[in-house]
């Protein structure tokens, strides 16, 4: 990424240093990932310390260091899609991708991540797919979810 | 629109809003929560909309997205005013149906409505569900009426009147004393006394303070916040408004967990449409109180709801906390006087202010006032968000309102108060619902979350999820939560794979009160509640999976095993062909079986094999039969024809 667009990302929240997270998500959600050259810049724009970049940016899970799969797969475990069977969807996920929780395939096809909690808890267990939710999801049924998701 | 000058202006604006409704609109509100928007409700508005441009109705019918009602079970939800016909489970091909049948017949779309159970008869409006009908809908009640994204839908049902009252026929000591005497309490979780929170502020020297709310919604299994802040973000603004009044705030931060996109959106457009009016920013409906409202979101950090915690991410760091030595209303954001308040909490600030202390504290229980949004999952036929007056008791709320357990199974525990809260039994079921009982019971109110449990529930598989979640959100700060916890996963995870010793019990409870003794906040403090909870009701739980290696709810699955009943087995090839890791033998005209070693127990035989056939069964590793020998395994088809 150019360094001006990321000097745009930076300036639309005022390049105030307690604007720091919101900077990072801005650019995450921008290129699906953070990396080290677009810390070396935020960090010397909003003249924070490169270390504490790197620790907010290691702490909260919204924020990737290595490049994300171009499908987002985030499977619930909250309590209620977990008493619903949710760990057995990930199971299902691992047997059909090789990927497990935090894992990205080498063509960088699919992310798969476990989410705390997405509020949908009356249709759980669920799964959210490139921002898509789909409820009542069973491991019978994911395998096609994801291929259909998959298919480019 | 032209900007609100003065609370006069404000009324003139309801009444043109009010005027404009009672013309005998007919309006169509359809659920655009996030519960219904995955189900579909997107498609069905765009299908209202389509309709009733092709039958000529858009001049005398109104649609809209509207705030979730709560009903997630039976979504997407439609309700139809002004006669209040609620039709559920709404597919976009049921749209033609409804606009010609009800809005051109007046007639009622039998097969959409909700049917009681027992007799079978139709429900037609809101109030005649069991569901909706034993709630008290103080707080969620509007949502269903107001378009989300609409601030006059909002001034029009007296949206900002509180605000408008406070302003200029209260002082600011007045709004505190009313707050105090109404007896709100914290619905984030702690219950804080939330009058006293505000004096204190209020009374705290400081050149700046600020109001936040805290819609950071960690808790798994919880989506009222969710709710408010997506179907009614103004009344949670208002209620902040009047706070930044009565305390002195001129800064004010709404910090949403990113998981909550719509959430987001809906609170960003209620700020601008605010602003735009008059209700934010400077000299607020010509008052002279100025305040500006910025949203935060969160990066996900199930800590960062913590109230310290939450403060420094507002700022920019990672988002740990600290120690209170000195509570963060005197010292908090930027080290100055900062209100925190939940989303729910904040929402009642307008209706005590409206209609006085008096007829807040008028329900509740002695030391709970007002009501409690619950959101009601797990094992329950009803799930979905309800609203209840403090002081009902566990067994209405889950019965009466949740139409109980589905599949016949048998009720086990309730969980409420999310990581920090409790697992409750049966025999609790007629505790009235209020801080202080559930916390004397083991649990605690928590933001609101109830996870109904039934007989296939592991009650260790469950204190395990709650330990682990936590070890994996614990910041790291503190020894004893980081260490702590992670040494109850470690002990939790050899348990769970039979692997148990029997001084488990013993280890884990005196980590349990080192957490509980030595943490440096409420994470750590009560983390080891799921874990003490489920020990005194559910004790032999622990002891089967310890002494017996055997996990009763069949759950546990070093500790299980599935089994295809040679007798049952029909051959028909979809379990042998399903199971993703081929751990099946047989063939067409030879029974199926599994083999135990290469089996992963992911449970996928069981879910495809024909209910007719029923031959996959679940059952204790230690009880698998042996597999008949291979001679054995032949099934003769034409024999079973004749």
């Amino acid at each position: 990424m150019e360094p001006e667009k990321i000097d745009d990302i930076i300036d639309r929240f005022g390049g105030r240093t307690g604007s720091l997270i919101q900077v990072l998500l801005a650019l995450q959600r921008e290129l699906n990932w953070l990396p080290p050259s677009v810390l070396e810049r935020v960090s010397e724009r909003l003249k924070v310390p490169l270390a504490r970049v790197r620790q907010v940016a290691t702490f909260y899970k919204a924020f990737s260091l290595a490049p994300r799969g171009r499908h987002q797969v985030h499977v619930c475990l909250g309590t209620a899609c977990h008493v619903r069977g949710a760990p057995r969807l990930v199971q299902t996920i691992h047997d059909h991708t090789g990927l497990g929780p935090g894992q990205t395939d080498p063509q960088l096809k699919f992310t798969i991540e476990t989410v705390n909690c997405l509020g949908c808890c009356a249709l759980g267990p669920v799964v959210e797919i490139d921002g898509r939710t789909y409820g009542h999801v069973t491991s019978e049924k994911l395998p096609e979810l994801l291929e259909s998701c998959g298919r480019e | 629109m032209s900007r609100l000058n003065n609370p006069q202006d404000l009324e003139r604006l309801r009444q043109q809003l009010q005027a404009r409704r009672m013309a005998g609109r007919t309006v169509i509100s359809v659920c655009a929560g996030t519960g219904c928007l995955a189900l579909g409700a997107q498609e069905v508005i765009a299908a209202f909309r389509e309709e009733l441009q092709k039958r000529n109705l858009t001049a005398s019918v109104d649609h809209k997205g509207t705030g979730c009602p709560g009903f997630c079970e039976r979504g997407p939800v439609v309700v139809i005013y002004p006669q209040k016909i609620c039709y559920l489970q709404v597919k976009p091909a049921d749209v033609p149906e409804i606009v010609e049948r009800t809005l051109e017949q007046n007639q009622l779309v039998e097969r959409l409505l909700y049917r009681l159970p027992g007799d079978g008869r139709q429900a037609p409006r809101e109030e005649d569900i069991p569901f909706y009908a034993h709630q008290q809908r103080w707080l969620l009640g509007n949502n269903m009426l107001i378009d989300s994204k609409n601030i006059e839908d909002y001034i029009a049902l007296g949206g900002y009147s509180a605000l408008a009252r406070a302003l200029f026929e209260m002082k600011p000591e007045q709004v505190i004393e009313e707050v105090k005497k109404s007896g709100l309490r914290g619905r984030g979780g702690a219950g804080f006394p939330t009058g006293l929170k505000w004096e204190g502020s209020a009374r705290a020297p400081a050149d700046k303070k600020y109001v936040i709310v805290n819609a950071d919604e960690g808790d798994p299994g919880a989506f009222m916040d969710r709710a408010l802040l997506e179907g009614n973000p103004h009344a949670v603004l208002e209620g902040l408004i009047i706070g930044a009044y009565a305390v002195g705030a001129c800064e004010g931060y709404v910090y949403v967990r990113q998981e909550y996109p719509l959430a987001v959106e809906n609170i960003v457009l209620a700020i601008e449409q605010a602003r735009s009016y008059g209700l934010l920013g400077e000299n607020i409906l010509g008052s002279g109180l100025c305040l500006e409202v910025f949203v935060h979101r969160g990066a996900g950090a199930f800590v960062s709801g913590e109230s310290t915690a939450l403060m420094t991410a507002i700022e920019g760091r990672v988002g740990e906390p600290r120690p209170k030595y000195v509570r963060s209303n005197i010292k908090g954001l930027w080290n100055r006087p900062s209100v925190l308040n939940n989303v729910e909490t904040w929402a009642n600030i307008p209706l005590i202010i409206n209609r006085g202390a008096d007829w807040f504290a008028s329900v509740g229980t002695a030391g709970s006032k007002g009501t409690k949004i619950f959101s009601l999952v797990g094992k329950i036929n009803n799930t979905g968000l309800v609203e209840v007056p403090m002081g009902i008791s566990l067994r209405k709320i889950i019965y009466d309102i949740g139409g109980g357990i589905p599949g016949g199974k048998r009720f086990k525990a309730v969980q409420t108060g999310g990581p920090s809260g409790g697992c409750l039994p049966e025999s609790l079921l007629d505790l009235p619902v209020g801080f202080d009982e559930l916390t004397e019971a083991g649990s605690m109110m928590g933001s609101g979350g109830m996870i109904v449990m039934d007989e296939d529930t592991c009650m260790v598989d469950v204190a395990r999820y709650f330990v682990e979640f936590l070890a994996d959100e614990s910041c790291g700060k503190c020894v004893p939560c980081r260490e702590g916890l992670r040494q109850m996963a470690a002990i939790f995870s050899r348990i769970v794979n039979g692997q148990g010793r029997e001084e488990d019990l013993q280890t884990l409870q005196n980590l349990a009160e080192v957490l509980k003794s030595a943490s440096l906040c409420a994470l750590g403090t009560s983390a080891a509640n799921p874990f003490m909870s489920t020990l005194r009701y559910f004790r032999e739980e622990y002891e089967a999976h310890i002494k017996e290696k055997r996990c009763p709810a069949l759950v546990c699955k070093s500790l299980t095993a599935y089994w295809i009943d040679p007798a049952r087995c029909q051959a028909c090839m979809i379990c042998l062909k399903k199971c993703p890791v081929g751990a099946i033998a047989g063939g067409r005209d030879t029974i199926h079986v599994i083999d135990q070693a290469k089996c992963n127990r992911c449970g996928t035989c069981l879910e495809v094999c024909p209910k007719r056939f029923g031959a996959v069964n679940k059952l204790a590793a230690r009880d698998v039969p042996s597999a008949p020998p291979p001679e054995e395994r032949t099934i003769d088809r034409k024999r079973k024809e004749t």
